[in-house]
């Protein structure tokens, strides 16, 4: 028998460099067929995301009107997507990528996914629906790319721009994330802790989640945003804190662990949101707010001065022919402005609700006549949403309390049974 | 016709070239006509002992090759070949075979047992041979054989064990077998002869004797008898005794604890007194335990194997008898064996050895080997001053890292001055030992330092001084200076400690790769490897200049080089050698400056001269050649980008050329994967040039000579195509389409009891779906529907790769996307597809448990499109 083949060299030096120079062009040309493939992928997730929002004509940019963020931000940190993606080449980048000022402000205000109000129980409560403590505080995106993390209020503004753990939230030399790496955040800003508390995960290291499940996304935010460090007390390179909130299948258990539990936050009501839906950018059924006395200081809106009101206020946008109509897709129609009051299109108005007036027909609200207050605040991108005014009408007439919550349980389903597995279907 | 055949036969062999060839082209003609009774009449040539010996084995050696080949396809044609000869046939040729064990000539015979074999490994796995064990151990029972047939008939058990697997005999044919062969070994009355062929046919029969192994007395009985014949007059009966011992050591080692002392004593004897080739053995079998033990630790992969049944702690248990032995033999070095790298002799093996146990025991090797290195290293004889030296080379993998460190500063510097040493075989083995220590232990950022910045200058020097000694330990210098320059590839502070030292060492290998003093180009391509290596563990932007200027000086001697007109075939060949060695750096430093967007002027303000010569070089015939410049070419459309266009006029045919050099498949293959780059390079420039590559792609797939290993790339091939060219694809469709859904159906087939076959049906696998996913995202905006008719196929491809169980991590990222590129492309027309196809749920769910993120995210964004599907 000859001698063991691979024991021969032993004593020769082992350079076999050919050898490794044909390892290293293979695994170069594997790393770049699959980020080439990526590539192929990302665009397709992007560009037929997001339901389309027209740009109203203050915004400067001429900007195509279905982009996502996620894809506004890819562009920026990938100048070659321009040559390398004939498909998309008629789509002005350039300007997407620069977007500033009011122009980002205008898109960021229309991205997050905004909760109706609560005004009866949806079917199958405890089957398909979580349900989780809200923290008071300033609902934010929070949005960490090219080194840097921005968070914007609802209406876009900028909250802060701040280092922080997340994928390239931060200029450290540590955490090397490719360049196109980039989340969006769906966070309540908590000003007593200083603590953002993470509700919603949009975008992960460059990956869209707007197409899955609530149930995916609590998933996939519960496993990955500890993994950061973003967790971790506040640092040079991360200024403020990330926090999730503990979510529960939404049974009589759940229920009461969110409505009387204690956290680390101020309560500021209760949301529910439907395991199967997908994030849906503007206001949606499938996510929802309810309130009551014991677990939220403001439940009824207040105004400027902090007061409760003593009639019922509403912000509604005035419409070109004079119409009063609230934020939802489509608007609701609650009235006309009296030809008296001088107002320009566009703009949001406070008017107080005469109880008198108001008449609930077949389950719909209708508000009748409505008394001018004046402008809104100016910060305001909105108008209430439909389901609001109803909230806070029966919120000051017939509340919503938390044992209709409770009664609607169904007493036959087992709370134990957790029928948990990943579903995708319907 | 026999007289013709015979004629032939002879013809066939004869000196002059005419005859030789027409005589051959007349047994083609003969074979092609008439191939069962060609087969025939060379077995009936072959039996026959009134023919010429030549003519005889000729006719065996052909009977041979018409059932056997090495090519795996070709080998099933053969197959396929003698099972449809007529069964009557058969039986008249296997009889004449068998007729042929008795002849007394005993070239015939020895060819005729071949022979047999290779008829076994068809018709006995099929059972159409079953009295074949039977006739040949009748051979051996029967009285008054002649010692020749005794002896070709255990050859012949031998060679058929070495064909067949142990689960195509039955219990009682291998306990009859391996009666036979061991009373062959013990008789006393049996000739030498008889008795090597009894030992050797145990050494293929060791595989089937599993279940004799497994009863003691049986066992006892076959250890006593090896080691009995260990101990035989003849050395050729020993060395086989040997041989059987090491192969039993690897096979039955759970049961050896029995007899280790016994073997112990037996290798210890053979190491100490017997001849180099029996002693070779002995050292071998304690290898082979090494072998065992430490893969029996990498399956417990840390946990506490010295407590689990199967494992014997047998070095451990004889370390302190084991070393000394070991180290004894490395004192007993052949002068001048320096001089030739691929020497094998007992000191090699017993370094060897030594280097295994020091893998399986770790730190308990240090304190039997340092005292010999500390005690031998100063003494004056040189072969002392070797073999610790090479004592201390050889333990460096498997001790501690905090163990050895010590022991290493230590004895760094003594070994830095024994580069001055006045003995040629010492600065080898210390050059050598340098290397190693670099290779295993020297690292930036490891916690433990061996190369400190206050002693890197002196290694330096010492290197750069040793670089310019005889050639065998300049080439063991470039091997230390490859090692050291390693240890900082992965460094993460943007300076190194060896940037200021770069300069001259690169000046070093330089003038080194023009020494004349050398006869071999084996120094020069260890110098220009070693180069490759300094460049690729540079800092940029430190080293930018001297890179920059090495470009141009490796650019100078290519271009130098492909002026030379040269005849003679040795300074072709020796021209070649360099060509590639100067592509090969070439290649590495485009990497290196593509790493920065200034860096990459430098290359950019090159490529045209650089394609240029790179032209020149595909020029030339060698292969080995286009090999590198084609690796280069690889890069460097990497590097160009879009701008890599304006060469693709000229460079075409050499594409072509590569993608057409199935015989030298590794040119083929980089040429595949340069035909990817180009697509990532250019995009839907590459139209002009499709057709062709397209067709050679698809010959190259139907090419059953082509090696098997660049299947695989060939559809990954496609999917770069046809993600650069879009919809421009759909006319490869009809083609392309077929091999993907046949390459899918082999990988169902494939025999995954063969290692070598499950990677090659994993390679497979992940190829399909990446020729997929690029189709499916290619065809996305304009010509989605050409893929519908193909979806519910993937979807079943993909669900059969799910439940596969030796399924690698490449191929579930592989498959795991190209769900989502089905559901991406075809949107809501493959909505009941998917409903129906819900494996996809599982195969989620697995991804989303993996500890790759890769694969996480990957698996994410499938899960995002197949729920847009299904929300639709």
């Amino acid at each position: 028998m000859a001698p063991h083949e691979l024991r021969r060299p032993f004593k020769r030096p082992a350079i076999s460099d050919q050898q490794r120079r044909r390892d290293l062009a293979l695994i170069r040309q594997t790393q770049q067929r699959s980020d080439s493939q990526n590539r192929a992928r990302r665009l397709a997730s992007s560009l037929f995301d997001l339901p389309s929002h027209s740009f109203p004509d203050a915004c400067q940019a001429d900007f195509p009107d279905n982009v996502d963020v996620g894809y506004a931000i890819a562009l920026e940190q990938s100048p070659e997507l321009e040559a390398s993606s004939p498909t998309v080449r008629h789509l002005d980048f350039v300007q997407a990528s620069k977007l500033k000022g009011s122009a980002a402000r205008h898109w960021f205000a229309r991205q997050l996914m905004l909760t109706e109000w609560m005004i009866d129980v949806p079917p199958n409560l405890d089957r398909d629906w979580y349900v989780f403590a809200r923290p008071a505080g300033k609902r934010c995106f929070v949005v960490s790319s090219n080194g840097s993390t921005v968070s914007r209020l609802r209406n876009g503004s900028v909250l802060h721009h701040f280092p922080s753990s997340l994928p390239n939230g931060a200029r450290t030399k540590e955490i090397s994330a490719p360049s196109h790496v980039y989340c969006i955040l769906d966070c309540i800003f908590h000003e007593p802790d200083q603590t953002y508390y993470v509700i919603d995960m949009v975008c992960w290291r460059g990956y869209s989640l707007y197409d899955c499940s609530a149930e995916f996304r609590f998933f996939w935010l519960n496993s990955k945003l500890s993994e950061t460090g973003a967790c971790n007390p506040p640092s040079t390179y991360h200024r403020y804190r990330f926090s999730v909130v503990p979510i529960y299948d939404c049974n009589r258990i759940g229920l009461h662990k969110a409505y009387t539990g204690g956290f680390a936050f101020v309560k500021d009501g209760l949301l529910f949101y439907n395991r199967h839906a997908h994030y849906q950018t503007g206001n949606t059924p499938l996510a929802l707010v309810w309130k009551d006395e014991l677990c939220s200081q403001y439940v009824l809106d207040t105004d400027s001065e902090g007061h409760v009101p003593a009639e019922q206020q509403v912000v509604l946008e005035l419409q070109d022919d004079g119409k009063l109509t609230t934020s939802d897709d489509p608007p609701i129609l609650f009235g006309c402005l009296e030809k008296e009051i001088i107002q320009k299109a566009g703009n949001f108005l406070r008017f107080s609700v005469i109880d008198e007036c108001v008449r609930i027909v077949d389950g719909k609200l209708e508000l009748g006549d409505l008394k001018f207050v004046g402008k809104a605040n100016r910060a305001r991108a909105f108008a209430d949403s439909y389901s609001k005014v109803f909230f806070q009408y029966t919120a000051r007439h017939s509340p919503l309390q938390f044992q209709d919550l409770i009664a609607s349980l169904d007493p036959n389903l087992d709370e134990n049974s957790e029928s948990n597995d990943m579903e995708m279907i319907d | 016709m026999s007289l013709q055949i015979t004629q032939l036969l002879l013809s066939a062999q004869s000196a002059d070239g005419r005859v030789r060839s027409a005589a051959e082209e007349t047994l083609k003609q003969f074979q092609e006509q008439n191939l069962p009774h060609f087969l025939l009449s060379l077995s009936v040539e072959l039996a026959d002992d009134l023919k010429p010996p030549e003519s005889r084995r000729l006719a065996g050696i052909i009977l041979k090759n018409s059932l056997d080949a090495k090519d795996a396809l070709r080998k099933a044609d053969l197959t396929q070949q003698w099972v449809n000869v007529d069964a009557s046939l058969k039986v008249q040729i296997k009889e004449s075979l068998l007729l042929t064990l008795r002849s007394p000539v005993s070239e015939a015979s020895q060819t005729a047992s071949q022979v047999i074999a290779k008829v076994a490994s068809i018709e006995i796995p099929r059972r159409e041979w079953p009295d074949l064990i039977g006739r040949l151990l009748a051979n051996m029972t029967q009285p008054d054989t002649p010692a020749t047939l005794r002896q070709a008939t255990l050859e012949t058990l031998g060679y058929v064990c070495e064909e067949i697997s142990p689960q195509d005999l039955e219990q009682q044919e291998v306990n009859a077998v391996l009666t036979a062969v061991v009373q062959g070994m013990s008789g006393v009355q049996e000739s030498y002869k008889v008795r090597l062929a009894a030992v050797r046919s145990l050494y293929n029969a060791l595989d089937f004797a599993q279940t004799n192994f497994e009863n003691e007395m049986e066992r006892n009985y076959i250890m006593k008898i090896v080691c009995e014949t260990a101990v035989s007059e003849e050395s050729e009966i020993r060395q086989a005794a040997f041989e059987c011992l090491v192969s039993i050591a690897s096979i039955y080692y759970e049961i050896l604890g029995p007899y280790m002392e016994a073997l112990f004593s037996l290798t210890a004897n053979a190491v100490k007194g017997d001849e180099e080739s029996v002693a070779l053995q002995a050292v071998e079998f304690w290898s082979s335990i090494c072998d065992m033990e430490i893969q029996i630790q990498d399956e417990y992969d840390g946990d506490d194997v010295r407590s689990s049944e199967g494992y014997h702690n047998f070095i451990q248990r004889a370390l302190s008898m084991l070393v000394p032995m070991l180290l004894e033999t490395l004192l007993k070095q052949e002068e001048d064996q320096d001089q030739d790298d691929s020497i094998w002799n007992l000191s090699m093996a017993g370094g060897t050895c030594l280097g295994l146990v020091a893998k399986t025991v770790c730190d308990e090797i240090l304190p039997l080997v340092m005292p010999f290195v500390e005690g031998n290293i100063t003494k004056p004889d040189w072969r002392s001053r070797e073999a610790a030296t090479f004592a201390f080379g050889s333990i460096l993998e498997g001790p501690s890292i905090e163990k050895l460190l010590p022991m290493v500063h230590a004895g760094l510097d003594f070994l830095l001055n024994a580069m001055n040493d006045q003995n040629s075989q010492v600065k080898d083995t210390t050059a050598w030992t340098l290397g190693r220590i670099f290779e295993i232990l020297h690292s930036s950022n490891c916690e433990y330092q061996v190369v400190t910045p206050s002693n890197l200058q002196r290694i330096i020097s010492v290197l750069l001084e040793g670089i310019r000694d005889a050639p065998n330990v300049a080439d063991k210098v470039c091997g230390a200076i490859y090692f050291l320059a390693q240890g900082y590839e992965d460094a993460e502070s943007d300076s190194s400690i060896l940037t200021p030292y770069l300069g001259q060492i690169i000046s070093a290998l330089l003038w080194t790769t023009d020494r004349t003093d050398v006869s071999s180009s084996k120094l020069r391509s260890s110098a220009y490897e070693t180069l490759n290596e300094i460049v690729r563990c540079s800092q940029i932007p430190e080293t930018t200049n001297m890179i920059a200027q090495l470009l141009g000086e490796i650019m100078n001697r290519l271009g130098r080089n492909v002026e030379l007109q040269i005849l003679c075939s040795e300074e072709k060949e020796k021209q070649s050698d360099l060509q590639a060695s100067l592509c090969g750096v070439l290649q590495v430093i485009i990497q290196k400056l593509c790493t920065s967007d200034d860096t990459k002027l430098i290359f950019l303000q090159a490529a045209d001269q650089l394609m240029a010569l790179f032209l020149r070089v595909f020029a030339c015939q060698s292969s080995t050649v286009h090999e590198e410049a084609m690796l280069a070419i690889g890069a460097f459309a990497y590097a160009t980008g879009q701008e890599f266009v304006k060469y693709l006029p000229e460079f075409y045919k050499y594409l072509e050329m590569g993608l057409q050099n199935y015989e030298e498949y590794q040119v083929c293959s980089i040429s595949v994967g340069v035909v990817g780059d180009i697509c990532r390079a250019v995009d839907d420039k590459i139209l002009p040039y499709c057709d062709g590559i397209m067709t050679n792609l698809l010959k190259n797939l139907s090419n059953s000579m082509l090696h098997r290993s660049v299947k695989a790339p060939l559809f990954s091939c496609f999917g770069d195509i046809a993600l650069a060219i879009g919809e421009n694809f759909e006319k490869y469709v009809p083609y392309v389409m077929p091999m993907l859904q046949g390459a899918a159906e082999l990988c169902a087939n494939l025999d995954d009891n063969d290692e070598e076959m499950l990677e090659y049906g994993n390679q497979l696998r992940r190829g399909i779906f990446e020729a997929y996913s690029g189709i499916l995202q290619g065809f996305k905006t304009s010509k989605a529907e050409l893929m519908m008719p193909f979806a519910n196929h993937l979807l079943q491809f993909t669900e059969a790769v799910f439940i596969e169980s030796n399924r690698d991590d490449a191929v579930t990222k592989a498959a795991v996307a190209v769900i989502g590129d089905l559901a991406d492309t075809l949107g809501p027309s493959i909505k009941i597809l998917l409903k129906n196809a819900n494996f996809h749920v599982n195969f989620l769910g697995e991804c989303f448990s993996s500890e790759d993120d890769q694969l996480k995210e990957t698996a994410l964004w499938t899960q995002g499109m197949i729920g847009r599907v299904l929300a639709s």
